[in-house]
């Protein structure tokens, strides 16, 4: 189990996390989702001890991990897959790292036949590629069978045998009542791995729930409608109460549904090409609710079919929930 | 959920060891090809202009008599062959990069946050660095000097000029030599964990190792005075066979406190230097 416990992190002027508090819970998958620079890998780094919090504290199974003489048997950590010597080969790599914590070397060639490195296990590391080296990371995360892992965006660099391994081995590792913390910019990684998200933007916890509750959340439905006379259907819509966005003859409306927007066409005798109810997919509901928090977000392409990033948020979330409801920590 | 497994107990637990920490950077040392590629040019060059100056020193050879020779030897020239200036400064150059490179390569490549990750207890690790590099480049130190040694008399003994480990001053030199390697080999390693940066600690290596202790002359009090808190200026004074005291002189003791305070001073702060800091 990890325990942050509101902790800050301010480098200079920058702050990198912001009062953060979450629990992350043994015998589940957590994802660790947050668009690129919202503080996901400072955070895990605080978890490990590298780097100290500003403010509030970090604990793994009730004891600061900074704190313990030697951390394998504790926590496995893949915190950069490139984090390693080019010059060394894995197994080297790996029983210096087993040595460091009194792990027997026969331990090694166990977590080498795991991730699936024996027989490229003698050549240098500098050879391997990015994926490789991720099944590397792993082994040395699981070397001291700890009760916790964290790994740092472990899916970067796989192919797709790859990401289904990792996937099963995430969920046994769960099942066996581990803590699996697992960082990702993706929601679409997550998707069919995590049970639990925790969700930050900017440094800031947005939403730490259950896969199920952060899709319910997403299942919000929009209509989407087509007509040839998209801006005096936009204006009724909005008079109605609705709001829209338009993307030329396409329209996207929340707060009515099909009857109702059916209704209004009818009778204003506006001709409708498409009528349809959809619901929001999760990577829609993590875009739409790191909208604003995105800190490196590319400009704006005119009526884009995709939701963009970089939407002012007002647009995308539903008037019935307010910014406090998404944040489940403290609102401000 | 009913079985949620945490770390073993600490009666389960090994009980951590510093040794296990050294036996891995023991491992880091030993699985780099770089290391003995290193060692090795290091070797050839201080050979070469030990070796070399002999070998001039007997290919030019004006001594036309026993007397000569005796005069030769009792001057201490041997002496100074079996381990020349040139020579001190290459080693000091090497050893102080390749100490710097035990810890500011595992900045460069990242290594040092999985090093840190499996051991929380960062001083160990430095001090494990540190007694790894201690020992492997004093053993290193102590060959190459032997090695200076024996073959420049060797060399010097073809014509009758060489002399032995139990000469007077020799064994001192050797000694002096074979330390410069650890002294020069742990100020990098404290340099480097205090920069952590790769180009910026090979620049401070060089001029605190080898600029200061040339710009530091004897003529003046303060300048004599820090110039004699170097090592090199300490490896100088222990090499030298015949000491004059010029008008701010020292003790060969002096020289000696000299290496130990630097190496000591310069584990330390390697150790220390990782404790507070944001890795």
């Amino acid at each position: 189990m990890i325990e942050v416990k509101g902790i800050t992190k301010r480098y200079g002027s920058t702050t990198a996390v912001r009062d953060l508090t979450f629990t992350v819970r043994p015998g589940r998958v957590t994802g660790f989702l947050g668009p690129n620079g919202s503080g996901k890998s400072t955070t895990l780094r605080m978890i490990l001890g590298l780097h100290a919090p500003t403010s509030g504290t970090v604990t793994v199974d009730g004891r600061s991990f900074g704190g313990l003489p030697r951390g394998l048997r504790h926590v496995g950590a893949l915190l950069d897959a490139h984090d390693v010597h080019g010059g060394r080969s894995a197994r080297a790599q790996l029983m210096a790292l087993a040595r460091s914590n009194r792990i027997p070397a026969g331990r090694v060639d166990e977590v080498l036949a795991e991730v699936g490195l024996t027989a490229v296990a003698g050549r240098r590391i500098g050879g391997y590629s990015l994926g490789m080296k991720q099944r590397l990371g792993i082994a040395a995360a699981l070397l001291g069978d700890p009760p916790v892992l964290l790994f740092d965006e472990p899916l970067n660099g796989l192919d797709p045998e790859g990401v289904r391994w990792v996937r099963e081995l995430f969920r046994r590792l769960a099942d066996e009542g581990r803590t699996v913390f697992v960082s990702s910019h993706l929601m679409s990684e997550m998707e069919h791995t995590a049970d639990d998200l925790i969700v930050i933007g900017r440094g800031e916890l947005i939403a730490a729930q259950s896969l199920a509750e952060f899709a319910a959340r997403g299942t919000r439905r929009h209509v989407t409608v087509r007509t040839p006379r998209p801006d005096a259907l936009v204006d009724l819509l909005t008079a109605a109460g609705a709001s829209v966005t338009s993307y030329g003859e396409r329209l996207e409306v929340t707060g009515l549904d099909a009857p109702d927007v059916a209704r209004v066409a009818l009778d204003h005798r506006i001709l409708l090409h498409h009528l349809s109810t959809e619901n929001a997919s999760l990577e829609r509901a993590f875009m739409e609710l790191t909208a604003d928090s995105a800190q490196y977000v590319g400009a704006d392409l005119p009526s884009a079919d995709l939701p963009s990033a970089g939407l002012p948020s007002a647009d995308l979330v539903p008037a019935d929930v307010s910014p406090a409801d998404l944040t489940s920590g403290d609102p401000r | 959920m009913t079985y949620a497994p945490t770390a073993p107990p600490a009666e389960l637990r090994p009980r951590a060891r510093f040794r296990d920490v050294a036996a891995a950077e023991w491992i880091k040392t030993r699985s780099l090809r770089s290391t003995p590629i290193a060692y090795a040019t290091t070797a050839f060059a201080v050979l070469a202009f030990n070796l070399g100056t002999a070998y001039d020193s007997v290919s030019h050879w004006s001594a036309r008599n026993a007397a000569d020779t005796a005069a030769f030897i009792g001057d201490g020239i041997p002496l100074q062959h079996a381990y020349n200036g040139n020579a001190a400064l290459v080693l000091m150059l090497a050893l102080g990069a390749l100490g710097a490179f035990t810890i500011v390569g595992e900045y460069a490549t990242g290594t040092i946050r999985t090093t840190f990750a499996a051991v929380p207890a960062r001083s160990s690790v430095l001090g494990a660095k540190a007694a790894v590099l201690a020992l492997v480049s004093t053993v290193f130190g102590l060959l190459l000097a032997l090695a200076s040694f024996y073959g420049t008399q060797a060399i010097l003994g073809t014509k009758g000029a060489g002399i032995g480990l139990g000469d007077p001053g020799a064994l001192r030199i050797v000694l002096a030599s074979a330390l410069l390697a650890p002294v020069s080999a742990l100020a990098g390693l404290a340099l480097g964990a205090l920069i952590r940066h790769t180009a910026t600690t090979m620049i401070a290596v060089v001029t605190v190792l080898l600029m200061l202790p040339i710009v530091l002359t004897d003529g003046r009090y303060l300048s004599a005075l820090l110039g004699h808190a170097l090592p090199y200026q300490a490896w100088l004074r222990l090499a030298e066979p015949h000491y004059v005291s010029p008008q701010f002189g020292w003790t060969q003791s002096g020289a000696w406190t000299v290496y130990a305070v630097w190496a000591l001073v310069s584990a330390a702060v390697a150790v220390v230097s990782v404790r507070r800091r944001d890795q």
